[in-house]
């Protein structure tokens, strides 16, 4: 029995307004709340609700037979809570329909899993603790930011408890292997792997108009896959539905009508946990070096792969450890924002995807006079010529002074006490 | 395939961009093994480079019929010219130019600059043109700029064979809509005229289209391109404390010096290790001074004069910027040069050569803000200025003028 599992990443980045250095020291806000806003709205109103009363109509038509789960990053939920509650209100109703899973990602849908592990870890845990207040459920699975993946990653996502992580199909990797089967980490086997088939899910994202599916002809494809084929994941940005695909051109429609055609074939659909519950590994394997789910080559070129790229990273990722010492909120925030992988894709000299620069040099302009203004405020809290260590210590000195007095305090006392008895009985 | 060309300029002895280009472009054409080129100019200096093309003095070229000993033609003009073909060419008097005045070889004295007298020269140019045409065999006409125009159209007239023209600049860019009424009406009767027209960038074609009125269908873009300099490691950067950023050209209204003041006034508000250096002459630079000293900025701000030759690569090796804020260019060609020797470049959207370079960085002219973030941007970050200096290189080294001649050769046989 065949198994489709669809899966949505739900990610806008804030957009960072003209940014000139004359400003820096100046002006603290970064963001371009028009265009900020702008676009939000146009996702909301083209894709999010109309895609989200699709998934509820599925959902109930088929009598909760259709399942599919949900990746929105952090920095997006904010968006969504600021601009757009609406849509929070439909995403919690699709939760409690109960065939819907929301995963986990890095809140900031940043590359902090392959530069900054403790950073990762944050992100992962502040992420999952704001998926479970809005929808009641703490996540178990994990799409990593661009579906980046490698052994490393796998790991730390292991210990912290996740058991599905879901990764692109490289070809470099997979070899001969097909992706439509269960896989496991390298050497830890509890962590299990879904491998995203990467053609069908991009002949509905990309090229579903061109091709004219229809829905039979789709099913009619998973159907006549391999014997043994049976997990057939397919994940693509929620805005496939509706912007990449608009409506006339009858997407919605064909959405529709899968879970019929796929009943007809006795297909099932099932979220990314209980695939890996269900379904033993059919084997490890092994990624020595990150890979992620754009391009032909599915690795971190896109973000890394020149050198204006490279230093905006490590300047960024230099003062990690310095930022989460820092307890001031709107610092806290820029950091998060200003770690999103897009900021550093319009970077890139031959794939600025979905850029608002003019050149990759325009980007980077922009992007390190904000961080150069970032930098000096965090320097402005701790200065740069303590180091790390012994700012540590000093600060557990500063948060730790009212106990350490309070206890003091009581020590003197209790001498006080003793010496007052001392005075009595000498009397 | 023989093409007799018209300029005003060739190197050694040149005044500005045109001279470089018309060098580049035929060269690049040379290495078309069927194409024989003859290059007209006013006046030669007998230094020319002469190993790719055939260059013809128009100062040598008689008009009027004049009786004259073999051995006194070699003498006065042997330099530059055999005195063979100077008789030969006598044979293509076919007009009375006894109203131009003449030396006593017949020929016209010509500056070879852009003189006072500019368009009584254009017409001796025309004159000089008429016998040529007569007497030459050539199968394509092709005119540099509006200066030879006239001479192009005339000759056109005169043998029946297309007539191309090549338009380097026109007078919307060299007076920033102020044209001269007279400068306007060679310049559309040399278009109207023209079989077709090769402009060096869609910027100066869409000019052409709209403001000279010309058939779309009629007018291409050729992309100018930059010599491979041979001695490109030559050039070294001094290392030094303060960073340096450079303009370099003439000190017109069309460039856009003032955009560069203000900019560098902008910078230097926010950090001190920065010099600024204004190269080159020109009718506004006393304005720049006085700017400069208004602005409070001339301890960081300096001016060279006039460069030439090597000073200039030299001056663009030393530099760590370099910026055109041309308000107007149809191609602006040193940029290209600015990058061959490493150098990053700031280049306004209003040049021509923003259509071909992705590794330079693109403002408008009016946008100082811009460009003062543009400049501090690549003194403060290391990678910028690395990414700008490699990428540009490898970029600049593969923009060639062989592949421009091979679209000015389509351009030919599109029209024979």
């Amino acid at each position: 029995m065949r198994n489709i599992c669809f899966y949505f990443q739900i990610h806008l980045p804030y957009r960072l307004k003209r940014y000139r250095f004359i400003e820096i020291g100046q002006d603290h806000y970064y963001y371009d709340d028009f265009q900020i806003e702008e676009r939000i709205r146009a996702y909301v109103e083209q894709s999010l609700l109309p895609a989200n009363r699709t998934v509820a109509e599925m959902i109930r038509s088929s009598n909760g037979k259709f399942r599919c789960a949900f990746t929105i990053s952090g920095v997006t939920l904010d968006q969504l809570e600021h601009y757009a509650p609406e849509v929070i209100d439909s995403f919690k109703d699709l939760a409690k329909t109960g065939c819907v899973e929301f995963m986990a990602e890095p809140y900031a849908h940043s590359l902090s899993s392959v530069f900054d592990a403790t950073e990762f870890e944050r992100q992962l845990k502040l992420h999952a603790d704001k998926i479970e207040t809005l929808f009641g459920k703490r996540p178990s699975s994990l799409f990593n930011a661009e579906l980046i993946y490698s052994d490393e990653i796998g790991e730390i996502v292991s210990k912290m408890g996740f058991k599905t992580m879901l990764i692109d199909e490289a070809k470099h990797i997979l070899g001969w292997k097909s992706p439509n089967y269960v896989y496991s980490h390298s050497y830890l086997p509890k962590l299990k792997l879904l491998v995203r088939n990467h053609k069908l899910s991009d002949d509905i994202a990309f090229r579903f108009s061109s091709l004219s599916l229809t829905a039979e002809n789709f099913i009619h494809w998973i159907a006549s896959l391999p014997e043994g084929d049976n997990v057939i994941n397919l994940g693509m940005g929620y805005e496939a539905l509706g912007i990449t695909q608009p409506a006339y051109t009858g997407i919605f429609e064909f959405l529709k009508a899968i879970p019929y055609h796929a009943m007809e074939h006795q297909m099932s659909f099932m979220l990314p946990s209980e695939l890996s519950k269900k379904n033993e590994s059919a084997g490890p394997l092994s990624v020595p070096f990150p890979i992620s789910w754009v391009g032909n080559d599915k690795d971190l070129t896109p973000w890394t792969g020149n050198d204006l790229q490279n230093e905006a990273i490590a300047k960024l990722y230099a003062v990690g450890e310095r930022v989460r010492m820092c307890t001031d909120k709107p610092l806290l925030r820029d950091w998060l924002i200003l770690q999103s992988t897009d900021h550093f894709r319009y970077m890139s000299h031959k794939d600025a995807w979905g850029t608002n620069y003019e050149s990759a040099y325009d980007a980077f302009m922009n992007y390190m006079n904000v961080l150069a203004d970032f930098l000096e405020r965090v320097d402005a809290q701790y200065p740069t010529t303590i180091d790390n260590e012994e700012l540590n210590e000093l600060l557990k000195t500063i948060n730790h002074q009212e106990e350490e007095i309070e206890s003091l305090e009581n020590e003197l006392k209790k001498l006080r006490a003793r010496k007052a008895k001392v005075e009595e009985s000498k009397k | 395939m023989k093409a007799l060309m018209f300029g005003w300029e060739f190197p050694p002895h040149i005044l500005g961009g045109l001279g470089t280009a018309s060098y580049g472009l035929t060269k690049g054409m040379a290495m078309q093994d069927d194409l024989e080129i003859t290059f007209v100019i006013p006046k030669p200096h007998g230094d020319e480079d002469q190993s790719f093309l055939k260059i013809v003095g128009a100062c040598n070229v008689p008009i009027v019929w004049k009786e004259n000993e073999w051995n006194y033609v070699n003498q006065r003009i042997g330099l530059t010219m055999h005195p063979d073909e100077y008789f030969w060419l006598r044979n293509g008097i076919k007009y009375n130019y006894n109203r131009i005045y003449t030396n006593d070889l017949g020929c016209v004295d010509f500056s070879g600059r852009y003189p006072d007298n500019l368009i009584e020269e254009i017409s001796n140019y025309e004159a000089v043109a008429s016998v040529l045409a007569h007497q030459m065999d050539f199968d394509i006409i092709h005119s540099h700029d509006w200066l030879t125009f006239p001479a192009g159209v005339f000759a056109k007239k005169i043998s029946g064979k297309p007539l191309v023209i090549h338009v380097h600049a026109t007078d919307f860019d060299r007076s920033r809509g102020q044209v001269n009424p007279i400068v306007y009406g060679i310049e559309k009767s040399g278009m109207d005229a023209a079989d077709h027209i090769m402009t060096v960038s869609d910027l100066t074609r869409k000019i052409v289209i709209e403001k000279y009125h010309q058939d779309p269908r009629k007018v291409t873009t050729v992309h100018n391109a930059v010599d491979p300099l041979p001695n490109a490691d030559s050039f070294t950067k001094t290392p030094r404390k303060d960073k340096v950023v450079t303009f370099l050209g003439r000190i017109t209204m069309q460039k856009g010096p003032e955009y560069f003041v203000e900019a560098a006034y902008r910078v230097l508000q926010k950090t001190k290790d920065v010099r600024f250096v204004m190269a080159g002459s020109g009718d506004m630079m006393n304005a720049m001074i006085d700017l400069v000293a208004k602005r409070n900025i001339a301890d960081r701000f300096h001016f060279t004069g006039f460069l030439k030759g090597r000073q200039v690569h030299e001056m663009l090796a030393e530099s760590d910027v370099y910026i055109m804020p041309s308000v107007s260019e149809p191609f602006g060609i040193s940029p290209l040069e600015a990058m061959q020797v490493g150098t990053p470049s700031i280049i306004s959207k209003q040049s021509g050569c923003a259509e071909i370079l992705t590794h330079a960085i693109k403002t408008d002219y009016w946008d100082i803000d811009a460009m003062a973030d543009a400049i501090y941007a690549i003194v403060k970050n290391p990678a910028m200025h690395k990414s700008l200096q490699e990428l540009g290189r490898d970029e600049v080294n593969n923009i060639r003028w062989q592949d421009a001649g091979l679209k000015v050769r389509g351009i030919y046989e599109s029209v024979m």
